[in-house]
């Protein structure tokens, strides 16, 4: 993986000796509140409802077992002895102390990890395919792309007060596992004539106004691209709507100018700063890629990984649920499921973060990956190694086989951490994942996005759950709204709003009940929740919400 | 017509650790929105938040808060400040400093 260079390290050093001062400036009483708040956010620390957080970046999503042994050592030492893995790739501490955010700092840094543009207007962690340079259905490694746009946006000084802030995603394979079409710009790459090209979407984005990116350019040839990127912030910095922050991100000003008006202006810009890239970030590039070359496969026997599969149900469930399948045939993917039913989604104690760090040292040549669903991947894990990976998975609470299930859920930390949540996420979350552990029906259901935000902003991107559960405040109270039939994978959509909402004690069952309903309303097992909905409409999935026989009875 | 005023509380975090705290009758800020002074006419509230507002070597982002008199002193009105005054409904540990 990627190594910081010399310069990375000054520069991340320095941050750190300066934000020292600042928060020195701020505790002596130099510096005002409204002075410290930009300054601490551009250090991504944040102030929740009971404590600071600190958003910690990680880089589309890689880190190896140095870097999560220290994160467990942050947790324990500073924080509350765990952290919670969020959609962006992220990881958040929720209990830092202001004095000791610079000693965080420090420690991240030790281990080439920072803070850096996690908050504010700037152009955030770059997030990619958590199955990156592993995945058998991929056509290119996204990494080195999704490193030199690190590299490019970090400290980049036009954009650093960007209309609003800005993500960027990228993936390599047609499955799209980054949901690339809920950024401001989503990168897909796909091959044209034997070359490699970037498919550019620009202007997705949940939150208030949800909307699915747009293609700006259909194939990109490769070597265009960080011009193309200059020249799409670079327009977006000029047009976006400075005077009003709810109408600033790039979607609305692809909304309001038309896709077809911003594409002939980004290229006119594009054609203007082209000669300025000359061919540097190219030659970067090039560097970039051998720090992402694949490791070397171990050749030795699968027979144990058949055995045990044949031998032990629980192993082979487990195996069928949270595998993927790898390029080398003798190994896979394995996504360790932080979702134990009637756990906090996301949430990994420093214990467990440590076991997840040995098992990469020990089985996967060193590398963890952090999923969109708040999930922790060992990319390389040669098959004979599974079984005793299970066995240690299974002792520490970890080997839940639910990935991609109904209890494999999204959930945003809502009104338990969020100054800005409406109303509480984690508990409907874990409330709908005990129901259905309880009815024994989760491997029967099959494939199941749920997933929940505690206000309008949608960080747990319940637009593009299957089904997307929205909390709310109505009348003094947690209220929930349902939406059907979203998609965050290659044809994304946004769900619909079903109706009235929910109150809080009455959206697991009415969840439970639609679930139940899907079972009755299935041509066949093979057909997906989120298939079934297309197929039938809304109608009998509203039927089973709000309950059929009582409208029929009063017509 | 002016709509009547309704109980507050000053609610803020506090500057080091972050924690939930509000304002005392006695100008000293509390862990305890039970020992918080409850304001109970406008004016009053005007001049708490100008106090409030020249705290900041102790407090982040003061604001009122609906609160009314509960059994043995103020209580949060609305869910939102029940959950600063609760703590996360989920199981998280404890703070350091609070162990
Ligand atoms: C608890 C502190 C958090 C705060 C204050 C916060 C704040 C926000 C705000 C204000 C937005 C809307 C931006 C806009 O529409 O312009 C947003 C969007 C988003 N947040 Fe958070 N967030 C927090 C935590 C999280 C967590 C834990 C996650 C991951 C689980 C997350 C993931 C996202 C994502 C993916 C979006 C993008 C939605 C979009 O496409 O607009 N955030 N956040
Ligand atoms: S969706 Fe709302 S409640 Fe949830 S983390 Fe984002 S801002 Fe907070």
């Amino acid at each position: 993986m990627y190594d910081y260079n010399d310069f990375d390290r000054d520069f991340v050093a320095r941050r750190v000796a300066q934000f020292r001062a600042q928060v020195a400036r701020r505790i002596d009483g130099s510096l005002t509140e409204e002075e410290f708040r930009p300054l601490r956010l551009m250090n991504g620390l944040y102030l929740q409802l009971h404590a600071y957080m600190l958003r910690v970046a990680i880089p589309y999503g890689t880190l190896n077992s140095a870097q999560m042994r220290q994160l467990a050592m942050i947790a324990e030492r500073w924080d509350r002895g765990y952290g919670h893995f969020t959609t962006r790739q992220n990881i958040q501490f929720n209990w830092p102390r202001l004095v000791d955010v610079p000693d965080i700092l420090d420690a991240l840094a030790e281990v080439g990890l920072h803070a850096i543009q996690t908050s504010g207007n700037t152009i955030r962690n770059v997030t990619a395919d958590p199955f990156a340079g592993a995945a058998a259905d991929e056509i290119a490694d996204p990494r080195p792309v999704a490193e030199l746009i690190r590299q490019w946006s970090t400290d980049h000084p036009e954009f650093q007060f960007l209309p609003r802030k800005f993500k960027i995603a990228v993936t390599g394979s047609p499955a799209d596992r980054a949901v690339t079409a809920a950024h401001d710009i989503g990168l897909r790459i796909i091959e044209r004539d034997g070359a490699r090209h970037y498919q550019v979407l620009i202007g997705g984005g949940l939150g208030r106004a949800p909307m699915i990116g747009k293609v700006l350019h259909e194939a990109l040839p490769e070597a265009d691209l960080l011009p193309y990127l200059e020249a799409v912030v670079g327009t977006w910095n000029l047009l976006g709507r400075r005077d009003n922050k709810y109408k600033a991100r790039i979607k609305i000003t692809v909304h309001e100018q038309g896709i077809d008006r911003i594409r002939t202006l980004v290229q006119e810009e594009f054609e203007r700063i082209r000669p300025d890239f000359p061919g540097f970030d190219r030659q970067i590039l090039a560097q970039i890629e051998h720090h992402f070359a694949p490791p070397r496969f171990a050749r030795k026997s699968v027979v144990a990984y058949e055995a045990a599969r044949a031998a032990d149900p629980v192993f082979r469930a487990w195996a069928d649920t949270n595998l993927t399948e790898h390029r080398d045939p003798d190994h896979a993917i394995v996504t360790v499921s932080l979702k134990k039913h009637g756990a906090i989604p996301g949430d990994a104690t420093a214990a467990q973060m440590r076991l997840l760090a040995d098992l990469a040292k020990a089985h996967g040549h060193d590398e963890l990956r952090i999923t969109q669903s708040q999930n922790v991947v060992l990319p390389h894990v040669h098959k004979a190694d599974l079984p005793a990976i299970h066995a240690v998975l299974r002792g520490a609470g970890l080997a839940t086989a639910n990935i991609g299930l109904a209890s494999d859920i999204i959930a945003c930390p809502g009104l338990d951490y969020c100054a800005l949540a409406t109303a509480r996420s984690i508990p409907v979350a874990q409330g709908i994942a005990r129901a259905i552990e309880a009815l024994k029906i989760e491997h029967e259901v099959g494939a199941l996005e749920i997933k929940i935000s505690g206000c309008i902003n949608a960080c747990g991107h319940h637009h593009v759950g299957h089904i997307g559960i929205l909390g709310l405040e109505r009348g003094g109270v947690e209220t929930y709204q349902v939406t059907l039939g979203g998609d965050a994978g290659p044809d994304a959509a946004l769900g619909d709003r079903t109706g009235p909402g929910f109150a809080y004690d009455q959206i697991v069952p009415a969840i439970e009940r639609l679930i139940l309903a899907y079972l009755d309303l299935r041509a066949h097992a093979e057909e997906r929740f989120v298939d079934a909905y297309r197929r039938l409409g809304a109608d009998p999935f509203k039927a089973a919400l709000y309950g059929a026989a009582e409208k029929a009875d009063a017509a | 017509m002016p709509r009547p005023f309704t109980p507050k509380v000053v609610a803020a975090n506090a500057l080091i650790e972050g924690d939930a705290v509000w304002l005392t009758a006695d100008d000293d800020w509390t862990r305890d929105i039970t020992k918080a002074e409850l304001v109970e006419d406008e004016a009053h509230a005007a001049l708490r938040m100008l106090f409030a507002d020249s705290q900041a070597d102790k407090v982040v982002g003061p604001y009122l808060a609906d609160a009314r008199p509960g059994p043995t002193g103020p209580a949060p009105a609305h869910f939102r400040e029940a959950y600063r005054v609760s703590g996360p409904s989920v199981l998280a540990a404890p703070k350091e400093h609070e162990l």
